[in-house]
């Protein structure tokens, strides 16, 4: 009789399903996963000790491409940690900019989540749906920071400028016709504002779209319900958070629980499932977007009414303005300084976390009173989220695998660091 | 906030009497602990129902070298301009070939730092834990009370060597398969020991001494900013810079 033995296989690192560079050595029985042992690090930059040689505000770019598919919620914590350490005031207008740019990011987030997933698994059309609505935000992002991912737009002490006035529009040229750009800039002939109040008009419909294809779908559900059941204890220990703690049935948001910015002040709820499985997890993301756009249309309204500055008038910390810079001697040596040296931070640890898209994303920094962080620490929300993939694949099938990447949302940029 | 910091602040001490370094941080409360007794306050943190804390956020190691080092040779100006500053072997200019040598510290160099949290009662602690020798750090693992800190600790050793005892799969995680080092201690050099190229006479991929120079664009500075002095007196501040002496108009 033929000795059985268990079969052991190299998932990644280029494969589709594994959502950039996931390396998974899968021990199998048959077809079912016996041990999955994650090899991670393919992407790993060394951001945090890059951080710790240059001047504080020049890694809020490399904050961008820690999660490249939610790249302000990133910077958002960066700052937060940097602010929560000297003290600053925040301009209320730059905590509204910064809520309302901090949701778009997660609808940005969730819809490359549910297009990747529903790939993964199967549903072909929802990804085309889910980029049809990207390239709107992804627009507004554009016309904000002048870069469509990488935004480099959060500040220490408010966001680096104030919304533009008209929302930039498309020109004909050899990709798009005169007919589609005029189609395009019908919905932009407003402001920046306008158009964000438009798209969220528009955008419960377009999660009705999705829902319509997936909710009820028969393959879908055959494919999530039960698949990686988490228990509300097992999530706790296992550092589960934003989404993937949620679907087990823990009711934890941050912007509830320890509200930054404005968050205190806006309207808005927080679904939580109560299977823990990829079901459930989808539920309470798609319910998640519609409560972003709830923020929101909140955010737009208040931001129409009222006007302010959007970056601390701190010039130690914020650089002064270009003109002002250009006709006092006290502007230009805070430009001068601020340019040459950076600030300094005082001499302290501080702990910043926010409700990233894909769960808490904290950064733990330590200053010994230098112009560079002395320590930046990243906590990842995707990691202890991949450390717990052992966990819930075993005992399911190899094609659960793929699932399994989906639902917890994993990007490798943050992972890896 | 202050309320529930201040009654964790008083259950943390009521559950620790012996330990004095129990203090508020900012928004969260930070605690020191010995190597030595390190399981024992996390079970406690982990198990009392007046702290609580079940989840751990995160998990790091600090290399506290060279702590309040800067690369700022000079207070005063000289003829020799900017590039004073980068002339010397700091963290950001090292490179393999020449050592840093690093100052003598009247601490331990090697800090685990875990992050918790309380979801019953909102609150965060700072636990930090000396590793006591410098030449083999050494901590305790936390696996057994929270489970997530596995690939923490992994990361850990990866990054700084530090050795968490009773870890049941101590590997490396982020770096390349057959690293070596730990890159993110303060003597390992920037740009890093060796790259990597593919020869095509080889026909394979080939590790090679690294060919960049390092360079240093802003060197790190301290100053020593009055704003930041609990009880600076006004106008004290006005000898060191260009930037110190301007106080603040708008303020």
């Amino acid at each position: 009789m033929p000795e059985i033995r268990n079969y052991t296989l190299n998932f990644g690192p280029q494969h589709p399903a594994a959502h950039g560079v996931l390396r998974l050595v899968l021990e199998m029985d048959g077809e079912v996963v016996e041990r999955a042992d994650p090899h991670i690090g393919l992407l790993h930059r060394g951001t945090e000790k890059l951080a710790e040689s240059k001047p504080y505000n020049q890694t809020i770019g490399y904050m961008d491409r820690l999660d490249y598919v939610s790249m302000m919620c990133n910077e958002h914590g960066y700052v937060m940690a940097i602010e929560k350490l000297l003290g600053v005031e925040v301009p209320l207008r730059a905590q509204y900019i910064r809520v309302m740019f901090d949701e778009i990011t997660r609808i940005l987030n969730h819809l490359m989540w549910l297009g990747a997933h529903g790939l993964d698994i199967g549903a072909m059309t929802v990804f085309l749906y889910c980029f049809r609505e990207r390239e709107d935000l992804m627009d507004c992002y554009e016309a904000v920071s002048g870069a469509r991912l990488h935004a480099t737009y959060y500040r220490p002490g408010g966001v680096a400028r104030d919304l533009p006035a008209q929302m930039p529009q498309y020109e004909s040229s050899r990709f798009t016709s005169k007919s589609a750009a005029a189609r395009l800039n019908e919905r932009r002939q407003g402001s920046m504002l306008d158009f964000i109040d438009d798209f969220v008009q528009r955008f419960p419909g377009y999660v009705d779209e999705y829902e319509t294809l997936l909710t009820d779908n028969r393959i879908w559900k055959q494919r999530t319900v039960g698949i990686g059941v988490v228990t509300p204890e097992r999530a706790l220990q296992l550092g589960f958070t934003g989404p993937m703690l949620r679907g087990s049935g823990i009711e934890w948001d941050l912007r509830k629980k320890q509200p930054y910015e404005v968050y205190d002040q806006l309207d808005f709820d927080i679904p939580v499932g109560t299977n823990g499985d990829s079901y459930d997890r989808y539920l309470v993301r798609i319910e998640e977007m519609r409560q972003s756009n709830r923020i929101i249309q909140q955010c737009v309204e208040w931001l129409r009414s009222n006007q302010g500055p959007v970056l601390t008038e701190d010039h130690k910390i914020a650089p002064p303005r270009r003109d002002e810079m250009k006709g006092d001697m006290e502007s230009l040596i805070h430009h001068f300084k601020l340019f040459t040296e950076g600030f300094c931070l005082p001499e302290g640890e501080a702990y910043a976390a926010v409700e990233h898209p894909k769960g808490e994303f904290g950064c733990y920094l330590v200053s010994d009173g230098a112009n560079k962080p002395y320590r930046l620490k990243v906590r990842a929300a995707g990691f202890p989220h991949l450390a717990a993939l052992d966990e819930m694949a075993r005992g399911h099938m190899l094609s659960d695998v793929v699932a399994l990447i989906g639902t917890q949302d994993i990007v490798f940029g943050e992972i890896d660091r | 906030m202050a309320t529930r910091a201040q009654t964790m602040l008083q259950a943390l001490q009521g559950a620790f009497p012996d330990n004095d370094s129990i203090a508020p941080s900012l928004d969260l409360i930070q605690m020191e602990v010995a190597p030595e007794q390190l399981i024992e306050v996390a079970k406690e943190l982990h198990d009392n129902p007046a702290l609580s804390f079940r989840q751990l956020s995160d998990l790091c190691g600090v290399d506290y070298a060279t702590y309040g080092c800067d690369e700022w040779a000079t207070d005063t100006e000289s003829m020799a301009s900017y590039s004073r500053a980068v002339n010397t072997a700091s963290t950001g200019s090292l490179t393999f070939s020449d050592g840093l040598e690093l100052p003598v510290l009247d601490r331990p160099r090697f800090v685990v730092v875990y992050h918790l949290l309380s979801l019953d009662h909102n609150m965060r602690v700072r636990v930090r834990c000396a590793a006591g020798d410098d030449a083999m750090p050494v901590v305790p693992s936390v696996i057994p009370v929270w489970n997530n800190a596995d690939w923490y600790e992994r990361e850990a050793f990866d990054l700084y060597g530090i050795l968490f005892d009773g870890h049941p799969d101590l590997r490396r995680i982020l770096t390349d398969y057959g690293f070596i080092g730990h890159p993110f201690r303060k003597d390992f050099p920037l740009i890093g020991n060796v790259e990597m190229r593919y020869d095509s006479v080889k026909e394979r991929v080939v590790y090679q001494p690294v060919s960049i120079e390092p360079r240093v664009l802003v060197p790190r500075v301290i100053r020593d900013d009055s704003r930041y002095l609990v009880d600076a007196a006004p106008g004290d501040s006005a000898s060191d810079s260009a930037s110190e002496s301007a106080s603040d108009p708008k303020k």
